[in-house]
C-alpha cells in the first residue's frame, strides 16, 4: 500500500512538473480567458468600426422614420441620406468610404421596397438589420393607411404563445429539458475529453517506462497491479488538478465580467435549475468512464515496445470513445430512440449514452443503476484481465499483432 | 539468509525455459550464474524476484517465499539497463529507493557516498540522458544497491565498462559481499566469475550442466592445459594419445590433455629434441569448461 502512494505521488508530481502539462494548461487557460472575455475583446475591436450606409430615398418621405428605426436596432450603423447617382455611390463603396447603400422605392401599390447594394453580400448581419428596420417602417405605414390605432397595431404584432407539455406525470418540462440538454452536452464533452486526453496520457506513461526499460526495476519492487492502479489514479488527479485550475480561472473570469448579472456563474450556463441527480449521475459516469478507458489504455500501453507504437495500439479504443460520443450527440435530439437504449447497455458506450438517457429522460431508477452496475462489473473484469496482460506485457519486447501480444502476455503471467 | 531454488521449472507454453533447477546460495557468498544467450538466466532471475511464477518447484529465501513484502531486502540490476532518461539522477534514485522502503533523505545521503566512490559526484543533478553509457551504468548499479539489499542480483554488471570502471565496480561488489550480502552474479566474462565467485552454475538450454564450487568443478573436470613453447616444430604433439584439443600459437602450442600423466609423457617426448623455453601445466580455465559444456553442442 505504501508503494501505491509512492508511485502515485511520483507519477503525479512528474506529470505536474512536465513541460507538456504546464504548456497545455497555460494555453487552455489563455483560451478560457479569451472566451470569457470575448464580449470585451469584441467591443475593443468593434468600437472603432462604425460603418456608414448611404440611403437613397426615392420616395422622399420615409428616410426620417427609417433612420429612427435603424438607430433603435443598431447604433453602430451610421445612416446618411444621399441624392448622389448610383455610379458615384458604388465608387464610394469600392473605395471603402461606404459599407453599402440602400435604395428605398415604392411599388405600384404604394408599398415600400428596398434594394441594398454592397461590395459583397457575405456579411448578412447589416443587410438583415436594414431589412428589419425597413419592415418596421412598412408595417407602420400600412397601419397608418388602414387607420389602425396603436393598440390594434400592438395586438397585431404580439407573438403567438406556443407551449409544449409532456403528458407523463414526472416528465421533464420543456424548460428543464433545454437546460438539461445544455448540461448533458457539456458533460458529454467532458467525458469525451477526459477519456481521450488522459487515457492517452496513461498509455504514454506506461509505454515510456517500458521503452526506457526502467519498468523491469519497477516491477521487481512494486507489483504491476499496484503500479497500474497507482498510475491510473495519479493521472486522474492530474486531470482533476487541471480541471480545477481551468474551472476556477473560468469562474472568476466570468464573475469579473458578469458582476451585474444576477444568479452568477450557473445562470450563465443555464444550469441553475439542473436537477442535482443529473449532476451526480454526470460525475459518476464521468469517473466510471475514465476508469474503464484508463484501465484499457494502461494494459494496451504495456504491450508496445516503442513509444511510437502507442497511438497505433490505442486507436481502436479511441474509436470506441468517438463512436460513443457520436451516438450520444445524435441521440441528444432523440433520446428515446431504440439505438440509444440498446447502446446504453454496451459497457463501452454506457458512460455517455446512459448518462444521456438519465439526463434527458425520466428513467426508472433501476435503469440508471443497472448501467452503473454494468460499468462497475466491466471495470473490475477489465482490471483483472488488464493486470494480467500488464504483468506479462511489461516483460515483453519485440512486436507482433495486438491480439497475439495479449495472448503472449497472458501466457507469461500464467503459473500452470 | 539462504536462497534456495528447489526443482524449479518454468514453461512458456510448450517451451521449457528453465528445467529442474536446484541451487542454494548461502549468505555472504557470490554465486556465479552462467549460460549462453537464451539459456534461461533472465527467466530464473525473474522467478527469484517473484516477477514470474515458476511452473513447478519452489523458491525460498530464508524459508520464506519471495514476494513484494521482501522487496526492501532485494536489489536487482537487470541486463537491459533502464532509467528514466529525462529525470535527474538524484530524483530517480530517491524514487527507486523509496519503492524499496528507504526514505528520501537517507537515500540522498547514500547516493552522495556512492557517487563520491565512483568519482562522479557532479552527476547528482544531471539528467540520465546526458550521461555516457558507462556512467549510466554506474547510476544503475547505485540504484540496485542503494537500499543495502541482503540479496543482490547482478545481471551482466560489467558490460560496456572500461577496465578502470570494471575494477571500481568489482571492488564495490566485493565490499557488499563482505558486508553480508548474498549476490547472484551473471556474466559472459569467465575471468570475472573465476575471480569473484566461490560457487557457480552453468546453464544450458534451461538445464544446469555444471553446478558446484569453483575448485570442485575444476578438479572434477579432470582435463588440464599444457603450454609448450619451443625452438623446434612441436606440431607432432597434437597426435600424442591423451591430447584432447590443440591450438597452435605464434610461439608454440597449447594443448588440452586428459590428465597429468599425459604431461609426463609429453615431457619425455620433448627431451633431447631441442631447447624448450616454456613447459607449463595449468588448471583448466572456466572458459574452457564453459566452452566444453555449452559450446560442444554447437559444434
Amino acid at each position: 500500500m505504501n508503494n501505491f502512494w509512492t508511485v502515485l505521488g511520483y507519477t503525479y508530481m512528474s506529470k505536474l512538473k512536465s513541460k507538456q502539462f504546464i504548456i497545455s494548461t497555460i494555453i487552455t487557460l489563455v483560451l478560457i480567458l479569451a472566451l470569457t472575455n470575448i464580449s470585451k475583446i469584441i467591443d475593443y475591436f468593434e468600437s472603432e468600426e462604425k460603418v456608414t450606409v448611404a440611403v437613397k430615398d426615392e420616395t422622399e418621405e420615409f428616410f426620417a422614420l427609417f433612420k429612427e428605426q435603424m438607430s433603435n436596432i443598431n447604433e453602430d450603423i451610421h445612416i446618411v441620406q444621399t441624392t448622389e447617382q448610383e455610379e458615384e455611390l458604388s465608387d464610394k463603396v469600392t473605395e471603402g468610404e461606404l459599407e453599402g447603400y440602400l435604395i428605398i422605392q415604392q411599388d405600384d401599390q404604394a408599398l415600400i421596397k428596398g434594394l441594398y447594394k454592397s461590395e459583397s453580400i457575405a456579411d448578412s448581419s447589416i443587410a438583415n438589420e436594414l431589412q428589419t428596420a425597413l419592415h418596421q417602417v412598412k408595417t407602420f405605414v400600412a397601419a397608418n393607411k388602414l387607420d389602425l390605432t396603436n393598440e390594434q397595431l400592438l395586438l397585431l404584432n404580439s407573438p403567438v404563445q406556443f407551449d409544449r407539455e409532456a403528458l407523463q406525470a414526472n416528465a421533464k418540462s420543456e424548460e428543464e429539458l433545454s437546460q438539461t440538454r445544455g448540461m448533458v452536452y457539456v458533460m458529454l464533452f467532458v467525458i469525451y475529453f477526459l477519456v481521450i486526453l488522459y487515457a492517452n496520457m496513461i498509455a504514454m506513461e506506461v509505454a515510456t517506462e517500458k521503452s526506457s526499460r526502467v519498468m523491469e526495476i519497477l516491477i521487481s519492487s512494486v507489483s504491476p497491479i499496484t503500479q497500474m492502479f497507482a498510475k491510473i489514479l495519479a493521472i486522474a488527479l492530474v486531470s482533476l488538478t487541471q480541471l480545477i485550475v481551468w474551472i476556477g480561472v473560468g469562474y472568476f473570469s466570468i464573475k469579473q465580467n458578469l458582476e451585474t448579472m444576477s444568479g452568477g456563474f450557473f445562470t450563465f450556463f443555464g444550469f441553475q435549475d439542473t436537477q442535482l441527480s443529473t449532476i451526480i449521475y454526470g460525475v459518476v459516469f464521468c469517473l466510471l468512464g475514465y476508469l474503464l478507458y484508463a484501465t484499457m489504455a494502461a494494459f494496451l500501453g504495456s504491450l508496445v515496445t516503442r513509444i511510437e507504437d502507442v497511438q497505433q495500439m490505442i486507436t481502436p479504443m479511441i474509436m470506441f470513445v468517438v463512436a460513443g460520443f457520436m451516438l450520444a450527440v445524435f441521440g441528444l435530439d432523440n433520446p428515446e430512440a431504440s439505438f440509444v437504449t440498446v447502446t446504453s447497455y454496451i459497457p463501452f458506450f454506457t458512460p455517455m449514452l446512459m448518462f444521456l438517457r438519465v439526463g434527458m429522460l425520466d428513467l426508472p431508477l433501476w435503469e440508471g443503476f443497472l448501467g452503473i452496475g454494468i460499468l462497475i462489473i466491466t471495470i473490475v473484469l477489465l482490471a483483472i484481465f488488464g493486470a494480467k496482460v500488464y504483468k506479462g506485457g511489461v516483460l515483453m519486447y519485440g512486436q507482433s499483432g495486438a491480439l497475439k501480444d495479449i495472448k503472449k502476455a497472458l501466457q507469461l503471467t500464467k503459473n500452470k | 539468509m539462504v536462497l534456495k531454488l528447489e526443482n524449479v521449472t518454468k514453461k512458456f507454453g510448450n517451451f521449457t525455459a528453465v528445467n529442474n533447477l536446484n541451487i542454494s546460495i548461502p549468505e555472504k557468498e557470490m554465486f556465479g550464474f552462467l549460460g549462453a544467450n537464451g539459456a534461461g538466466k533472465t527467466t530464473t532471475f525473474r522467478m527469484i524476484l517473484g516477477i514470474l511464477d515458476p511452473t513447478e518447484g519452489n523458491i525460498t529465501w530464508n524459508g520464506k517465499k519471495i514476494d513484494y513484502s521482501t522487496s526492501p531486502y532485494i536489489g536487482y540490476l537487470p541486463e537491459e539497463r533502464g532509467l528514466y532518461p529525462k529525470v535527474k539522477v538524484n530524483e530517480q534514485i530517491a524514487y527507486l529507493a523509496k519503492l524499496r522502503g528507504m526514505d528520501k533523505k537517507e537515500a540522498l545521503k547514500e547516493l552522495d557516498y556512492w557517487l563520491e566512490r565512483f568519482k562522479v559526484p557532479e552527476y547528482a543533478n544531471k539528467k540520465v540522458q546526458e550521461l555516457s553509457k558507462g556512467n549510466q551504468q554506474k547510476i544503475q548499479f547505485i540504484a540496485s544497491v542503494i537500499h543495502k539489499p541482503k540479496l543482490l542480483i547482478l545481471d551482466e554488471p560489467f558490460s560496456g565498462l572500461d577496465p578502470v570502471n570494471v575494477e571500481m565496480l568489482k571492488s564495490a561488489v566485493i565490499d557488499l559481499k563482505n558486508n553480508g550480502t548474498s549476490i547472484v552474479f551473471s556474466s559472459h566474462r569467465m575471468e570475472h566469475v573465476e575471480e569473484l565467485c566461490e560457487h557457480l552454475c552453468i546453464m544450458h538450454k534451461g538445464s544446469p550442466v555444471v553446478h558446484g564450487s569453483l575448485r570442485e568443478i575444476k578438479r572434477s573436470f579432470g582435463k588440464k592445459n599444457l603450454i609448450v613453447h619451443a625452438d623446434f616444430d612441436v606440431t607432432f604433439l597434437k597426435d600424442i594419445p591423451g591430447v584432447v584439443k590443440s591450438k597452435m600459437t605464434t610461439e608454440g602450442i597449447q594443448l588440452q590433455i586428459e590428465g597429468e600423466y599425459v604431461a609426463e609423457k609429453i615431457f619425455k617426448e620433448l627431451s633431447g629434441k631441442g631447447f624448450v623455453r616454456k613447459f607449463a601445466l595449468e588448471e583448466p580455465s572456466l572458459n574452457d569448461i564453459f566452452i566444453e559444456k555449452v559450446g560442444a553442442e554447437y559444434e
